[in-house]
This record gives structure tokens, sequence and C-alpha cells, in this order.
């Protein structure tokens, strides 16, 4: 089985896979980092999202050979510690979730949101780029407050590091 | 000892498992660590809707690499069944196919890639029969899964005849999938000697372990569920979850290691049941200004191949059929018909939102024959006093608050001025046209089912003063945990976090029902708050020994204790109840009272109460593609004096988009054969944040429930579904533009297709 190596979270990993194996069950399974779900198993509702050289992709429709060498975030990755990321801190004060099951694909779809497109985020924006993650609990309006006041704050923590 | 005002109940508190869930920490079943040898299962599918097996052949099965073991019915050591009552469910099928992907053999292997490749191996050949699919079909071939079932009232044909107006006609309502963001799955573990332990996704752990039970041939005692968070249940694990609980633990009776089943997506739509769907036949009688004056139903509900929660579900739309309507002379008439199709189940709102919807469209019509606008239709309909008895022969007691209900909504939501400007607009635009509708709903609180109203809890003080906290109630992500923990933590006058949430267990509340009917705050808030209770007045009882007061003057605050002057830690007082020998635990039960519904006689108050509300949605349709823009919403909803504002709005926010997914793109395709066409989110359109437009106003509606329910409060899972009906009758609305004077024939699901179809039958009047 050939060996793949990647940083997760911050920590060099490696493991030998099966070359089938995707990342999803690689992140799950072989490193223990269930925080990543797999609603759909076929790219469409977004549970499985994470960022891999800082770029959202759908982590159960990606090989974890074909994540060789890379910089890989999941949910697990973003608090520092006891503290929250701020998208992380704005789900839990805005209520963006309710079964949470979508939550942390959510938080990382929004954080690349943010990365794309900046701190500065219209409700319409934000809707348009929530297309690839389904919520089937909340309606999203307390979704979409959430990105946006969770954009505004890491706008705000960007301005307080300059 | 008196009740202080509370504290943290009425307030807007956060999930309890918020941090977990924005951190990746809260587990659901697939995330638990497998324990050492666990096998994956996967399952063989009938390849046809109905015939008889001839040959299965599972030689090539067994021999695949890391199969471990495979089962077929004939290795069941108990029954063959996991029917929620009536018997008629194989979890296995034997000789006999009744849908299309019914489970016929179950593969358990070391992986679980290894498990799904064996099992698409399996040779089954099958005498195939015709297949009955659709609602034509099943009419056609008269099998039911369930007799047929009506109530009426007065004379209702003769009052319709006799009617200065008439109207007649069918309407059509699709189903729905639940597709909760985690699908089915069970993780069965034996235990020592006989015992069997299954974490399961369900909303009814009580039924999925007496049906794990009868299906290893144990007693209920020797099996223990276990559910601590489900991903979304939304109806479709109130029965729907037994299934793969009972063959993940017949699979680890069998291979003696623990077994776990996870249906992926497509399975999960092609295996379980959906919201039924229905063909509502009505005719209608009523005076000039659109009063109805006698109207008949007839409910034909397509359940599938089996009973499963058919009766209830069907019931409950007859018994919404009214909605917030007095039907003077009424027959209400359901057929609970039998198809080759996998069986329709509970969802959310089990049964009403097709009742009310299908009375919203006979109002919508008559507005539309008389010219009126349909709000006053609606209004002048409402029950009222002097006509105030349901169909079913319940007063509505609440009825006063419906009608400052709307009329607080109408002017909110600027609904009389919009009217005008969009007719304006709609004179001016000849392709795209709006349409705007307010729409009320009343819906019924309490299982219509009498013995499921009950609920048990079971709350420990240790003794350093932390508090464990268990009841019956299963938590979805609605928020029941949290709620229920806001009342015991309140009792205690403790912080939240003194308070622990532990799983729902079947070996600590037994003999629970499910977690549905919307009611699961109302009884386990009821039956914790009770258990609570009985333990904070023996520690009060020690505290007045203690202190030299009256139990009377003993007061339970912010971690404290009061008594005259004095004042102890909530701990402090714990240990001295422990150092006494005091006991620190105590059950607590609840059922609802003033319950009576005699199904056989038709008598009798189904309902505790009933919760209400209103939505004014605007919508624009294009004529020429038939594409569907919702504008704008706003709702007023009834929670009666709200446990938790924050919680309950996003359950209305969250109802109302789901309805909004059943009512408009949600389209079930079921092909000749009896094939589930559209088994994945790729083909079956659930809504995305695009679809919800910007402008969502919720507003809670503040006026405590009349009757004693826990804090005054109402249940609000799901009557806010039925919100979305707004939404429906505005793209009538629209469509109504077209050729005024006509009632509009519009399908549920108002996709393109649908909206097309009606915008050609409108423009042909
Ligand atoms: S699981 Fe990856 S998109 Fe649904
Ligand atoms: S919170 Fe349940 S799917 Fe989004």
């Amino acid at each position: 089985m050939p060996k793949v190596s990647m940083t997760v979270n911050g920590k060099r990993v490696s493991g030998n896979v099966d070359a089938r194996t995707l990342l999803v069950d690689f992140l799950r399974n072989e490193q223990r980092l269930t925080g990543t779900h797999v609603g759909c198993d076929t790219s469409q509702c977004g549970a499985c999202v994470v960022h891999v050289d800082g770029k959202a992709i759908k982590s159960c429709t990606t090989l974890a050979l074909s994540c060789e060498g890379a910089n890989v975030t999941t949910i697990e990755g973003l608090a520092n510690g006891q503290d929250l990321h701020p998208m992380q801190a704005a789900f839990r004060a805005h209520h963006g979730l309710q079964c949470g099951f979508c939550t942390p694909g959510m938080i990382m779809a929004a954080i690349d949101m943010v990365n794309r497109l900046g701190f500065n985020l219209s409700e319409e924006t934000i809707r348009e780029n929530l297309d690839g993650n389904i919520c089937r609990c909340t309606g999203y309006h307390n979704i979409v407050k959430a990105i946006q006041a969770g954009a505004a704050a890491m706008g705000g923590l960007k301005v307080a590091a300059e | 000892m008196d009740d202080a005002p509370p504290v943290l109940v009425h307030q807007a508190i956060t999930h309890d498992s918020a941090i977990r869930h924005v951190t990746g920490a809260a587990p659901y079943i697939d995330d638990l660590p497998e324990p050492a040898g666990t096998l994956h299962l996967a399952l063989g599918l009938a390849p046809v809707a109905r015939g008889r097996i001839t040959t299965l052949d599972l030689e090539k099965v067994r021999n695949t690499p890391g199969v471990v073991a495979v089962f077929t019915s004939k290795d069941v050591p108990g029954r063959n069944d996991v029917s929620p009552s009536l018997g008629d469910e194989p979890m296995l099928a034997g000789d006999e196919i009744s849908f299309h992907s019914q489970p016929v053999f179950v593969v358990a292997a070391t992986t679980r890639r290894a498990a799904r490749i064996a099992a698409r191996l399996g040779a089954i050949e099958v005498e195939q029969e015709w297949a009955s699919v659709s609602i034509a079909d099943a009419l056609s071939t008269g099998e039911t899964v369930l007799p047929d079932y009506a109530f009426r009232r007065g004379h209702p044909e003769p009052a319709i005849d006799g009617a200065a107006r008439r109207l007649a006609g069918e309407i059509e309502i699709g189903g729905q999938e639940h597709f909760y963001l985690e699908g089915q799955i069970a993780l069965a573990v034996p235990g020592e000697g006989e015992a069997m332990f299954v974490h399961s996704s369900t909303q009814h752990p009580s039924e999925v372990q007496h049906i794990v039970a009868r299906v290893l041939g144990l007693a209920d005692h020797q099996v223990t569920i276990e559910c601590r968070r489900m991903g979304g249940g939304f109806g479709g694990k109130e029965s729907q979850a037994s299934h793969w609980a009972a063959l993940a633990a017949f699979a680890a009776r069998l291979t003696g290691k623990p077994c776990k089943l996870r249906l992926d997506r497509d399975e999960d739509f092609a295996l379980t049941g959906k919201r039924h769907d229905f063909l509502s036949r009505y005719r209608v009688g009523y005076d000039e200004r659109g009063l109805i004056e006698g109207i008949t139903f007839e409910h034909l509900a397509r359940c599938g191949y089996s009973a499963d929660l058919s009766l209830g579900v069907v019931d409950r739309t007859m018994f919404h059929s009214d909605n917030a309507y007095y039907l003077p002379h009424v027959e209400i008439g359901s057929k609970r018909l039998k198809t080759n199709t996998v069986s329709n189940t509970a969802f959310r709102g089990f049964g009403g939102p097709q009742g009310v919807l299908a009375i919203e469209q006979v109002i919508d019509a008559i507005a539309h024959e008389r010219g009126l606008d349909p709000l006053d239709v609606r209004k002048a309909n409402f029950y009222r006093d002097g006509s105030s008895v349901t169909p079913y022969g319940m007063e509505v007691f609440d009825r006063a608050t419906l009608l400052p209900l709307v009329e607080a909504l109408e002017a909110s939501s600027d609904y009389r001025a919009r009217r005008i400007a969009i007719a304006e607009h709609n004179a001016r635009s000849p392709i795209l046209k709006r349409g705007l509708a307010l729409t009320p709903v009343k819906f019924g609180i309490s299982f219509t089912l009498k013995h499921l109203n009950q609920a048990g809890a079971l709350v420990h003080v240790y003794s350093d003063g932390s508090v464990m906290l268990n009841h019956g109630g299963t938590e979805m992500g609605q928020g029941l945990y949290t709620k229920v923990a806001q009342i015991v933590a309140d009792e205690f006058g403790l912080p939240l976090e003194r308070v622990a949430i532990t799983a729902t267990r079947t070996d600590k509340v037994p003999n629970t029902g499910p977690t549905a009917a919307s009611s699961g705050s109302d009884l386990n808030g009821m039956a914790a708050r009770e258990a609570a209770r009985t333990i904070r007045l023996r520690m009060a009882e020690e505290a007045a020994r203690r202190l030299d007061v009256a139990v009377s003057a003993i007061r339970f605050e912010d971690g404290l204790v009061h008594g005259g002057d004095e004042t102890m830690t909530f701990a402090e007082l714990a240990r001295f109840c422990v150092l006494e020998r005091v006991s620190l635990s105590a059950t607590g039960y609840y059922r609802t009272p003033g319950i009576t519904w005699d199904r056989a006689e038709k008598t009798g108050r189904p309902f505790f109460y009933f919760a209400y509300g209103a939505a004014c949605s605007e919508v624009v349709i294009d004529t020429m593609t038939g594409e569907m823009k919702l504008l704008a919403v706003d709702i007023l909803h009834d929670c009666g004096a709200s446990l938790n504002p924050a919680l309950d709005i996003g359950q209305i926010e969250g109802g109302f988009v789901q309805g909004l997914g059943w009512l408009t793109t949600e389209e079930l395709v079921f092909d000749n054969e009896g094939r589930l066409r559209t088994h994945a989110p790729s083909t079956y359109k659930i809504p995305v944040a695009s679809d919800v437009p910007a402008h969502f106003h919720v507003e809670l509606w503040d006026e405590p429930n009349r009757e004693d329910a826990i804090y005054r409060s109402k249940a609000v899972g799901e009557p806010p579904v039925m919100l979305a009906i707004s939404a429906f009758m505005a793209i009538a609305d629209a469509i109504h533009a077209l050729a005024p004077g006509n009632p509009v024939q519009l399908r549920a699901p108002a996709t393109p297709e649908a909206i097309l179809d009606a915008i050609d039958r409108q423009r042909a009047k």
C-alpha cells in the first residue's frame, strides 16, 4: 500500500493507505479526526469540507493520496486551545446550528468564503456562496447571520494584529 | 419552599452542544471509537419491487475477501419482524419481495468496503410480478394497509347541495424525503451472556429496544439502547431507525462481534419511508361571502407496502382537514392505500400538513371563485364563539388566539398595501407575476394514541452538588436537552453547568414514547421537573432541620440554599444529605391530562391544546419558464411563554424552510417498476441558502398557554412546517392573476413543471 504524508492541523502525519482511500476516511479513521462528517458521500452536502492548502474542498471525493505533502486543516484545527476561531464563536453566538451535523463543513466553507471574498460579506454573497452546503435543520437564516458576523470578527482580528 | 421565578427558563440560551458542534467534538455514532473487532455490515437488496424469490445464491458473497458471515431471514433467532406494531415488516425478506431494494440478506465483513462489494455479488432470482406503485395503481387493486376510516358531523351532502355556491376538485400532494444530514446508523455490541447494547440514531429508543429483543428472541431487559444525539430526525428516525439497529444486533448476536451498519445516502433514500403523498378529493358548498356550509374530503394516502405509522399519520391528516376553520356539516374520509413501495412514515407534522394544505386550497378556490381576498375568506371561516367545535367533536378552547394573531401579522406585514402594489405590478408586467398569501396554522398538540402521552426522567444529585439529568426524550438538534436542563437547573437554583445532560438510554428510563408529535419538552420537561422537585423537597427538609426553620422558608438560588438568615452552598447541603442518609436520586413521571380520544367511538379530546401561527409570503414567478423566487416571508408564531426563544425561533425558521422544500422543490419520482429515481441530492432538490430570502422575519406571539403545560409554553417542532403553505398559496395567487375569478389547480410540489401546467390550465379557462 502506498504511503501518504501530509500536515494535518499543523502536525506531520503519514500512513500507508489503499490507493482508493478518500481523504475523509484518512482523516476520520486514521487520524481519528471525526469532526469532518459524511452526509451524502457524493460531493453534494458539504458536511465533509476541509481546507487543503488553504482552499475548501470536499473530502468525500478527494483521494488521500492526492493530498501528498499538502497542508490540511479540519474543524479540529481552528480553535487555539480554549479560544474559538471567530467563525466558530459566531456560529455559537448566533445559533447557527441545531443538530450540528452540517456545522463543521459550514464553518470551513465560511472561512474559505472570507479568504476568497473578504471580511465584508453581503447577505446575498453569503447565500450564493453557500450553495454547496446543505443544512436540513436551521433554514440558513442564523447561519448567514453567523457568517456575516464571523467574517467581520475575522477582519477585526486582522486589523488588531496589524 | 416556594417556586422562585425562573432564571434560565424563558432565556435565549445556546444549544447545550454548541461549543462541541463548532469544534467538531460532538460525536455522532459513526464518530465513536469502534470496539476492537468491529464488523461492518452491508445489505443485499431486492432487484424488483414485487415478486417471489426463486433462488438465492450467496456463494460469491461468502467468498469475497474480508467477508466473515452472510445471513438471511432463515437465520433470525427470534421473529423476523421490525414493524412498530402490526407484524408486517420483515427485517430480511423471506420468499416475498414487497418493494424495490427491500433488504434480502446482510453481509458482515472486516471493512465497510469489503461488505459493500460483497453485497453486490448476491444472485437473487425473482419471479417478478406487476408492481403497484402509484395512487392510481392502488385504487385499481383496491389494496389497503389498514381499514378505511371517516368521521362526520351533520349532513354534509344536503348542506353542499343546498348551498348557494359549490365547488369540487382534486388536490395532489407530494411526499418528502427527510434527508437528515446524518444517515441511518446503528452500532451493536454484544455484552455478557445474551445482553445486547446498541447505539442507535433513533427518536424512539424504547421501540428499538423492543424490536431488537423481538428479533433476537430475548426479553426487553437484555437489550439496552443508547442515543446521545441524532444529526437530524424529522420523524424519519421515529420508526425507521429500528430496522438498522435490529440488523446490527442480529449480526452481532450471530457473529459474537460488534457490528455497525451505516446506510449510504442513496440506500437511505431507497430503503426508508417518506412523507405520505396524497390525492385529496373534496366537495364544498358555501354562501356568497365564502362561508363554508358543508364539505366532504376523501384523503387517499399512499402508505407503501406496510402499515408502519400510517394509522396515526392519516388520522392526523383528518384531524387537520379543518385547519383553523369551522366546518358545520362535514365528512372527512380516508383510504390507506397499499403499494409496492417503501413504507411511508412519520415526517414532521405527521400527516397534519397534508390536511392543512388541502383545506387551504379549498379556501383559496372559494375566494377565487367569489372574487374575494383569500385572507378575508379565511378570517370569515375561523373558529369563533358558537362555531367552535371541530369535526371530531373537540371544542377549540383557545380559539381567541388566532384572529388577533393573524390581524397583527396582517398589519405588521403590510398585507393590504402589498396586495394593491402587487395587483398594480401584475397589471404592468406580462411575464413576471407576483403573488402574496397570508395563511394560518392551528396544530393539535398530543399524540393521538393516548398511551404515547407519557414520559419519565431520572435525576441524581451527587455529594458534590453536581446533578445528572436523564429523560426519555431524544436530541435531534431541536434543543430538547437544553430546555430540560434549563428547567432542572432552575428547580435547584443552579447554573446550567452544574447539570450534566446524559444520553438517552433505555436502562435509565424505560417504556418511553417516541420524541415526536412536537411534545418532547412538554412531556420530558414535566417529568424531569417532577424528579428534581422530589429531590429538592428532600433537600429542603434536611436544610430546614439543620437551620431550624420551616421547610417553607428554604430557598434555592444561585447555587446557594437560604433559610432564615443563614446560607449554605448547594454542594454543602448535598453532602449533608448524604451523611444524613437522605436519598438524592429520584424518578419523575408525567402523563398529559385530559386526553380522552376514543378512535372507535370517534369521540373525546385528542389534543391537550393547539399551537397557532401565521405566515405571509410573497413570490414572483416567471410565466414563461415556471421559475419561482420567494421574495419575503413574515411569520408570527405562538410558542406560548417560550421556554427558550432562540431555540424556538430556530425551529420556526427551520420548519418553514423544510416545508418550503416539500411544497416547491422536493419531488420524489418513482418509475413504473417502483424504483425511486430521485435518490440523492443531485436529483432531489433540498433548499439551499439562496432559496431563502433575506427578508425572513420571525416574531413570537407572546401569550402564555392557557393549559398547564410546562411553564405555560407551547410545543414548536412541527407547526412551523405548515407556515410554508403561505409560499405555496402565494404561487397560486400569482398564477391566479393570469385569469382572475378561476380557482387555480396547482399540484404540490410546485416545481417549475407544476407551475407551468397550472399556468396552462389557468389560461385555458
Ligand atoms: S459528504 Fe462530502 S459533500 Fe456530502
Ligand atoms: S444543523 Fe442540522 S443539518 Fe445543519
